[in-house]
């Protein structure tokens, strides 16, 4: 189906609803480089107007990758709640948006009409939004996940703790860990990027992870980001807590990932067996990221934030604890400055919350994008103020085996200062009987004797 | 960095774990806050790191100094990208040549051209990497390739250029393989980092699982008789399979590999 949008005398035409999707999307480097982007100022702005127009009950009917070929699209037309989607089914995407912004759109609401909407709704509807609006819809979303600890309450903020080592020298990891740790860190899991994907290095960290959190009897979950096919690998003799996968929105965008739909699954029921969570069962962490398909060469034509979202129904798929867009590590060449990261951002926050996922973000940038320290401390404050649930906690800011810039221990310290946010409760706890943290959340000086100090000491020797 | 100790910082009582990890841990803090003096030093890394990035290729200097160690001819090309705006937001233009570029290697003499190992070196994203470190690795090298019989074709220089711009200037040189030296995206703790790519039968559209990548070569890194070792040895092993990429196993000594 074609659409169209006349300003004065000049007809904008849009072949399809792919095409009006990419043209209606906020300027980024991805789309310029994927021949995908609006050509003018004004041709962008006329495919908002046409994409205001467009009745949500079109999103059931024409699909941006034909069912046939894609498994992603199956999922997501075959998993549609038509129950959920009855109370805004004669909505236009315009509609939509004033909608969500209404004070009847409330989080009970948002919740129960999750199920009812497909990622390409929500990208629409995104496309249509100012910053403010995805802030203001994604407040009012509320998405709780639970394992060994509660996720993602209103008023709490939690912190991925990231200890990477470019060797995955054990004590170096432990150091790491230790400080973020002692800076109040490590709620929503304590999560290494490993240098090398061998089950073996894979196992030894697990096992010095999880020493660690009985050890000191931690309210918190533990990963090792290795491939999906590993963990499944090691998954019966080793303490794997949370399964990770990198995902993406299209089946051939996750083909090169080495991953389906069917293996995501036997993973995920893999985890479950293990029972390992104590307050809840949520068990997958995923990453995902747009620019991630185009990458890939896997992107069919679909604008790079269309796809992201779609990437997120195959999250939802799976009740993973903690989703988590890695926004500015993939490059200038998708996501250029501050600005296109910072929206990016806010964006896939928004999106992912109202399809029902626990959404954190990887503040973050690398050397070769127009960005530094002052673009990330906008965005970790945006994010605050938005209800973001996770974000990265890495030393100073500084990932030394990945080579970017994410935020650090400080940052959450500060943000979580700022806006009186909290740890997860279970979390926020241990923190206080550990003598890490004062009641009033105050990060508090800690002593040479300190029994965490005493661990590391034990691991160094 | 000295910066006046002052009484508003905590110290954090850890410090000495940084014996196990260069990452940036018992900062300290004022409030929640990095104390200046880590805010500073980190700000100065990032400064390092995005210097390199619009660095310049010293393309006359580096010209003058590989006819010093090389016989045959030493090309200043240019690939398609306009500048480093677009450079790093188009990797498809950083992979192309320039027409003018394109036309003066199409118009070389036939005897420079079906030699076996084509060297480029270009700007990626540091040009700081290859100002210092390209003429050290390089008189090691040439002397390794020619003892072991390989015929080497004119020295091409590319600016603005990415890894794949090799397979364009070795297919119309009809070189047996390419080998690129390039600067490596920046990090905060190493902005001079280069990288060699090597390529059997290069042609435009290869990918990256047709190259072997040794990479982090700088004097901290991977010094450069240990890396020219390397290289000499990954084309013997090309050679001798007719082959590079994943099915060309890097089996040269023990090094530490990032």
């Amino acid at each position: 189906m074609s659409y169209q949008h006349t300003i004065q005398h000049r007809t904008y035409r849009f072949d399809n609803l792919r095409m009006l999707l990419a043209r209606a999307t906020p300027f980024r480097s991805g789309d310029a480089l994927a021949g995908l982007a609006a050509d003018s100022y004004e041709e962008r702005v006329a495919a908002q107007l046409a994409l205001a127009d467009v009745p949500l009950k079109i999103f059931l009917e024409e699909t941006v990758i034909p069912y046939e070929k894609d498994e992603v699209t199956r999922l997501i037309l075959d998993t549609h709640n038509k129950t959920a989607f009855a109370p805004i089914s004669h909505f236009t995407v315009g509609e939509l948006r004033d909608w969500l912004l209404s004070d009847a759109a409330d989080t009970a609401a948002l919740q129960a009409l999750s199920p009812g909407l497909t990622p390409e709704m929500v990208a629409a509807v995104s496309k249509l939004m100012r910053n403010q609006d995805l802030i203001s819809v994604a407040d009012k979303c509320e998405v709780v996940t639970r394992f060994r600890n509660t996720i993602g309450l209103k008023g709490h903020l939690s912190v991925r703790l990231q200890p990477n080592h470019n060797t995955d020298d054990p004590r170096g990891i432990a150091a790491s860990i230790i400080d973020g740790l002692l800076y109040g860190s490590g709620d929503a899991v304590i999560g290494i990027n490993p240098a090398t994907d061998s089950p073996q290095a894979v196992v030894t960290l697990l096992q010095m992870l999880d020493n660690l959190r009985l050890q000191f009897d931690i309210p918190t979950q533990s990963c090792v980001l290795c491939h999906v096919t590993t963990a499944m690998q090691i998954m019966h003799h080793a303490p794997v807590d949370l399964v990770f996968q990198s995902i993406a929105g299209t089946e051939q965008a996750n083909r090169s990932f080495g991953i389906d739909l069917a293996l995501l699954k036997e993973a995920h029921e893999g985890a479950l067996s293990l029972r390992r969570g104590t307050v809840g069962q949520n068990v997958m962490y995923f990453e995902t990221g747009q620019g991630s398909a185009l990458s890939a060469n896997a992107h069919s034509g679909i604008d790079q934030q269309t796809c992201e979202v779609r990437a997120y129904a195959v999250a939802r798929q799976f009740a993973p604890l903690l989703v988590n867009t890695v926004v500015g590590f993939i490059g200038p060449e998708y996501l250029f400055d501050g600005k296109q990261i910072i929206r990016a951002a806010l964006e896939d926050h928004c999106c992912g919350k109202l399809l029902g996922l626990p959404m954190g973000v990887d503040i973050c940038y690398t050397n070769h994008a127009e960005a530094d320290q002052d673009d990330m401390d906008n965005l970790l404050t945006l994010l605050g103020v938005a209800g973001c649930n996770f974000i990265m906690g890495v030393p100073g800011a500084d990932d030394i085996m990945l080579n970017y810039q994410s935020t650090s221990f400080h940052d959450a310290l500060y943000v979580r200062k700022v806006l009186g946010l909290h740890a997860a409760p279970e979390f926020e706890q241990w923190l206080q009987q550990q003598g890490i943290m004062d009641h009033t959340g105050a990060i508090l000086p800690v002593s040479n004797a300190h029994r965490l100090l005493g661990y590391s000491a034990t691991a160094n020797r | 960095m000295e910066l006046r100790h002052n009484n508003h910082i905590q110290e954090d009582p850890w410090a000495s774990l940084r014996a196990f990890t260069t990452a940036r841990i018992a900062l300290g803090r004022t409030g929640a806050a990095i104390p200046l003096k880590e805010v500073l030093a980190f700000r100065l890394a990032h400064a390092h790191a995005r210097d390199a990035v619009y660095s310049h290729l010293d393309t006359n200097g580096l010209q003058e100094k590989l006819q010093a160690i090389f016989a045959g001819p030493v090309l200043q090309l240019h690939s398609s990208v306009a500048d480093r705006y677009e450079y790093l937001q188009r990797p498809d233009k950083g992979r192309r040549l320039d027409t003018e570029s394109s036309g003066r290697l199409s118009a070389l003499k036939d005897e420079y051209k079906q030699q076996d190992i084509a060297i480029i070196l270009a700007d990626g994203l540091s040009a700081t990497a290859l100002n210092i470190h390209a003429i050290p690795l390089l008189e090691l090298l040439l002397p390794m390739l020619k003892a072991a019989g390989r015929s080497v074709a004119p020295l091409c220089l590319a600016e603005q250029g990415r890894v794949a711009i090799g397979d364009e200037i070795g297919a119309l040189l009809q070189a047996k393989c390419t080998l690129v030296l390039i600067g490596e995206r920046p990090g905060l703790s190493s902005a001079d980092s280069m990288g060699a790519y090597l390529t059997y039968s290069p042609r435009p559209g290869n990918t990256d699982e047709t190259r072997n990548c040794i990479s982090n070569i700088r004097e901290e890194g991977l010094d450069y008789s240990h890396a020219a070792g390397k290289i000499s040895y990954l084309v013997s092993e090309a050679f001798r399979l007719c082959l590079s990429g994943v099915d060309l196993k890097d089996n040269y000594g023990l090094f530490l590999e990032k």
